[in-house]
């Protein structure tokens, strides 16, 4: 690890002024389940750490008018045990149990699962995160890449992006609130995440000198009926090779909305808008989601290793509709 | 006089019982100190710089910019300019400073240049590799070719097993501290007794009884620690350079990369049999790794069940994987998948029960086939597999399929080169030295039984000295070998020492030494407990002179301990087919290996083995980048192992009573982690109708098996 500055900011204005306007000024602490070897790794080498632990507004989950507040420093244990989140959302419950690890539950955040970075093994071995050899050629078509993206995968981001949470918040149309030098502004959790297009861009659009305050559920996704199913490899801690995360409006039995996301399949959370107008209408059973399935990984572009995560994307499609529509709020 | 030989065992008071570890407590509560826990004063950290290339040569080597980084006291080149790497992770330079975070930091600034050339990480095909195969043998006996063309039934198919490693829970390294001319190492190691003299041998000291060697406990091993090794040596040279003591542990990314792979093992087979399943023939073709020179050997197929018509051929794969080492039963697990997967898919085409077909051949297995039947029987029971098994295919409705699979196995276990010294005191203790390590198996507990139950007394009146190279001389740990050694040594010694007593408390009984015994805590006429003295104060007669007797593991036959062991395993899986995900629900293990000293460690040395092989056969495999030559899953988050909710009902039966009981201490570490990956392979077959040819089984292969052939 390089040495680096430590500040333990109290307010978010602080925090702020704080950070730099390059990505190598300063990096956000909250949990450090990720930075922490990330700069252990070399990967990252920020010149200052932002402790943003003792910014006290950054905690707590809030039920309004508006919604239900989640702040970015809510830990996963605290979202897990949540019982207004359970009942009423439990696609975000469903996610964050498949985190079974005690510690990361202890003290990751939710605004860390969030900004986490990709857990490509080329971009984690220092080939940056578009895994590029020396003469700018990405390694992973013609590498390993059993666990990278079968959708969005034009190139030349190949990455799948890490969240556990992003699939639920996407389908439960949260928003996403980021404090920066100009102000608060508000990004819908499908605009947050963004492909890199080139070396030097982010997979989400937040600034160096920008902070994830706050998640909210808006209310109008309090009567839906969502879940979310992670296909994992391990039942010890492990990532999901494929995830998806729905959320139904049922009237009389029938979808008169419906959202689905699938996760860990491309390199950002990847809403299957098509797959979720076909529901309209539909009474959920297993043929039903199961074509839901099909039509979520339409346009699936497997590479050389990876052609089994498709069909896992659409089992998980299905199953977490047949959770969502037997279960729920 | 008391015999030196095994008491009966239902006379015994402690051995054969379920006894808990000596060190349990001691370890659990962190009083006991591991090589990693060991901080001297004034200690420095050593970290190593290695290659990130497969295979390349060392140009230069820079080291003055790290020199001058703060902390830093001492450098030690590895690998001269000129000398190749053979790769990623194989160590080159070592750097010690004041703390770790300055001995990583400065290691960065050390500049070495390298002339990169052509590697090679891929095992998947021979005939791929080019000049980089060594063909190891080919064999043939019978007539193999004949009997295969007229077998009634043939099946061929292709099976194997990927790349490893130990994933030893403590890493490889050790502390080296200097004292004039003399060495102390606190390393972490597999062979306490020889490593003094390694380090002679690379004139690191003058002579070997310079060096100490201390390893009270250690973290494991798996055949991966029984040298010095180059960090090993390069720690007591930075120590010696500094004039201070260096710690030097591996990480975990380097222990992945460099610090052992268990070569990989694929063959095609052909096996034949009759239609009411005897085996008639078999030929195989098979390759695999060994590191750059493959070591390793050709594997002997087919593996325990010897078809006397045979044919084989191997061929090696010189790639730059990583260095190959001893892990856990060397060839066995990757020769029994590759065996038994043939077999269950021979009698899965016959239509026949493996359970049958296996009983059918029995013959073959040789001089331990009533072993086999006995545990073959003794495990369908413990898994009910008369009722449970079906053929290829489970028809029940839904995505989970369930299914049936077995294994057989072996392994030697002759106890090593053993010596002891054992002390009873005139205030009536007692105390046994060697120089044997305890990897984490139980050594120290079965030693403290052997005594106690030797001399009468209970376990808490013996004081048990290892993991130090100044006592008396023990062989490494491997290949199951040592609890037959310290048995053997530790039983004479204590044998003697008690006879040595009996003679000086014999007068005052008023008997001969030979009409005395030494039970429950007394020194007593035999078959007359009347006639008793208690121990403390037949001691008392040594006056002050204590007494000290050595035994020794007897060279060539030992008629305490013995060799060569069965086993049989069966598992039991459920295979999600949509998504290709494998749960071991049950594994049951029966194994023999001889007279069991400790029931309990018996016991939690073949749990640990079924943990180990359920971890293997779903998750574990070095995963190497062709186009860097680098491993791209050196850390535990990729390499993955299992944890408490991957493995099911696990159920142990050790084989013991008369005809085990009367062939003395076999050993048991190997044995019992052969058969996993074969059984749980057959039973996913059994259970999805189909053959998914190499483990680790994971989702992409399991998909893909069913896509070729769709569940019957």
């Amino acid at each position: 690890m390089e040495p680096f500055e430590y500040a333990h900011p109290s307010t978010k204005q602080e925090a702020i002024g704080l950070l730099g306007s390059n990505w190598n000024d300063a990096a956000v602490l909250a949990g450090g389940t990720d930075l922490l070897s990330l700069m252990k790794e070399y990967v990252v080498t920020p010149k200052r750490l932002v402790n943003i632990k003792n910014i006290l507004d950054l905690n707590g989950i809030r039920s309004g008018a508006e919604g239900l507040t989640i702040g970015a420093l809510v830990t996963m244990e605290e979202l897990l045990e949540d019982k207004t989140i359970r009942s009423e959302f439990p696609a975000l419950t469903h996610a964050a149990q498949g985190i079974t690890s005690p510690q990361i539950r202890s003290v990751g955040t939710v605004g860390g699962d969030l900004c986490q970075r990709p857990r490509c093994w080329y971009f984690r071995n220092g080939y940056g995160l578009l895994a590029k050899d020396e003469s700018g050629r990405s390694l992973v078509p013609e590498g390993e890449n059993r666990y990278h993206a079968i959708l969005g995968n034009s190139g030349p981001a190949y990455f799948v992006n890490p969240s556990s949470l992003a699939p639920a918040l996407l389908a439960l149309g949260a928003k996403l609130q980021l404090a920066g030098a100009k102000g608060q502004r508000e990004v819908s959790a499908a605009e947050f995440f963004v492909i890199p297009k080139s070396d030097g861009q982010r997979e989400n659009v937040l600034q160096p000198n920008e902070v994830l305050t706050s998640i909210v559920i808006p209310a109008s996704s309090r009567g839906l009926r969502s879940a979310t199913y992670e296909v994992r490899h391990k039942t010890a801690l492990d990532w999901p090779l494929a995830a998806a995360a729905v959320a139904l409006k049922l009237e009389g039995g029938k979808v008169t909305a419906a959202r689905i996301v699938l996760g860990h399949v491309a390199p950002i959370p990847w809403p299957a808008d098509n797959a979720a107008k076909e529901l309209v209408g539909k009474a959920i059973n297993e043929s039903v989601a199961a074509s839901a399935g099909e039509a979520a990984v339409r346009g699936a572009k497997p590479l050389s290793q990876n052609a089994y995560k498709v069909k896992l994307a659409k089992v998980a499609v299905k199953r977490a509709l047949l959770a969502a529509a037997k279960g729920g709020a | 006089m008391a015999d030196y030989h095994w008491p009966p065992t239902d006379k015994c008071s402690l051995i054969g019982r379920r006894i808990s570890r000596l060190d349990g407590p001691w370890k659990s509560s962190g009083r006991i100190k591991y090589s990693y826990d060991v901080n001297r004063p004034n200690m420095l950290h050593g970290k190593m710089v290695f290659s990130p290339y497969a295979h390349a040569k060392v140009v230069s080597i820079d080291t003055s910019a790290a020199e001058k980084m703060p902390g830093v006291k001492a450098v030690e080149i590895m690998t001269e300019p000129g000398k190749e790497v053979f790769w990623e992770g194989h160590e080159v330079v070592a750097i010690a400073a004041e703390t770790e975070e300055q001995a990583r930091d400065a290691a960065r600034r050390i500049q070495i240049r390298y002339e990169k050339l052509p590697h090679l990480v891929s095992d998947a095909a021979p005939d791929k590799a080019g000049e980089h195969t060594k063909q190891l043998a080919e064999q043939t006996d019978g007539n193999p070719d004949q009997n295969l063309q007229q077998a009634e039934v043939v099946s061929e198919g292709e099976y194997g097993s990927s790349v490893i490693t130990h994933c030893c829970l403590e890493a490889h390294g050790q502390v080296a501290e200097w004292d004039g001319d003399n060495l102390t190492m606190y390393a972490s190691t597999q062979n306490v007794s020889g490593i003094p003299g390694e380090l002679a041998k690379a004139n690191i000291v003058t002579s070997a009884d310079k060096v100490r060697v201390l390893t009270p406990v250690m973290g494991g091993g798996f055949g991966s620690k029984f040298g010095a090794d180059t960090w090993g040596l390069a720690c007591a040279r930075l120590a010696k350079k500094a004039g201070r003591p260096v710690k030097m542990m591996l990480e975990r990314d380097q222990e992945l990369m460099a610090a052992g792979a268990r070569p990989s093992m694929y063959a095609k087979v052909k096996v034949g049999a009759k239609k009411d399943g005897t085996l008639v023939g078999w030929a195989s073709e098979s390759w695999g790794t060994g590191g750059p020179d493959a070591q390793g050997g050709a594997p002997n197929l087919p593996y325990v069940v010897r078809i006397p018509d045979r044919r084989v051929r191997h061929t090696a794969v010189l790639t730059n994987i990583g260095p190959a080492r001893a892990w856990r039963a060397p060839n066995h697990p990757q020769m029994c998948v590759i065996t038994m997967s043939a077999l269950e898919d021979l009698a899965a085409k016959i239509g026949m029960d493996p359970l049958d077909l296996f009983q059918k051949n029995i013959q073959m297995t040789g001089q331990l086939a009533k072993t086999y039947s006995a545990e073959l029987e003794k495990a369908a029971e413990l898994m009910d597999w008369k009722k449970k098994w079906h053929p290829r295919g489970d028809k029940a409705p839904g995505p989970i399929k369930k299914g049936l699979g077995l294994s057989i196995h072996t392994w030697g276990g002759a106890g090593h080169p053993s010596n002891c010294n054992c002390t009873i005191q005139p205030d009536g203790s007692v105390e046994v030295s060697l120089g044997s390590q305890d990897l984490g198996t139980g050594t120290r507990t079965v030693i403290g039984i052997i005594t106690a139950e030797t001399m009468g007394l209970p376990l808490e009146a013996v004081k048990v000295n290892i993991g130090d190279s100044k006592y008396p001389a023990d062989g490494a740990s491997g290949g199951s070998t040592t609890v037959g050694g310290v048995s053997s040594s530790t039983r004479r010694a204590a044998t003697a020492a008690l006879n040595q007593l009996l003679e000086k408390v014999a007068p005052s009984l008023s008997a001969q030494p030979d009409d005395l015994e030494a039970v429950d805590g007394q020194i007593r006429v035999k078959g007359n407990p009347s006639k008793a003295i208690p121990w403390k104060q037949a001691c008392a007669k040594l006056g002050t002179s204590p007494i000290t007797a050595a035994g020794q593991r007897q060279r060539g036959n030992d008629d305490l301990i013995s060799s060569g062991v069965g086993g049989a395993q069966m598992a039991e899986v459920s295979v999600d087919t949509e998504t290709g995900i494998v749960h071991v629900d049950k594994l049951v293990a029966v194994q023999d290996c001889g007279l069991v000293i400790d029931l309990k460690t018996a016991e939690s040395q073949v749990y640990g083995a079924l943990i180990m092989g359920i971890t293997y056969s779903l998750f574990e495999e070095k995963i190497m980048d062709e186009q860097t030559g680098r491993c791209l899953n050196a850390d535990l988050e990729f390499y993955k192992l299992a944890g408490i909710g991957d493995f099911g009902d696990i159920v142990v039966h050790m084989m013991t009573g008369p005809g085990y009981d009367e062939r003395g201490v076999i050993g048991l570490g190997e044995p019992p982690v052969v058969s996993p990956g074969a059984a749980i392979s057959n039973a996913v077959a059994n259970a999805i109708g189909v053959r998914v040819p190499t483990i680790p089984l994971t989702p992409d292969k399991v998909l893909a098996a069913l896509e070729k052939g769709a569940v019957a």
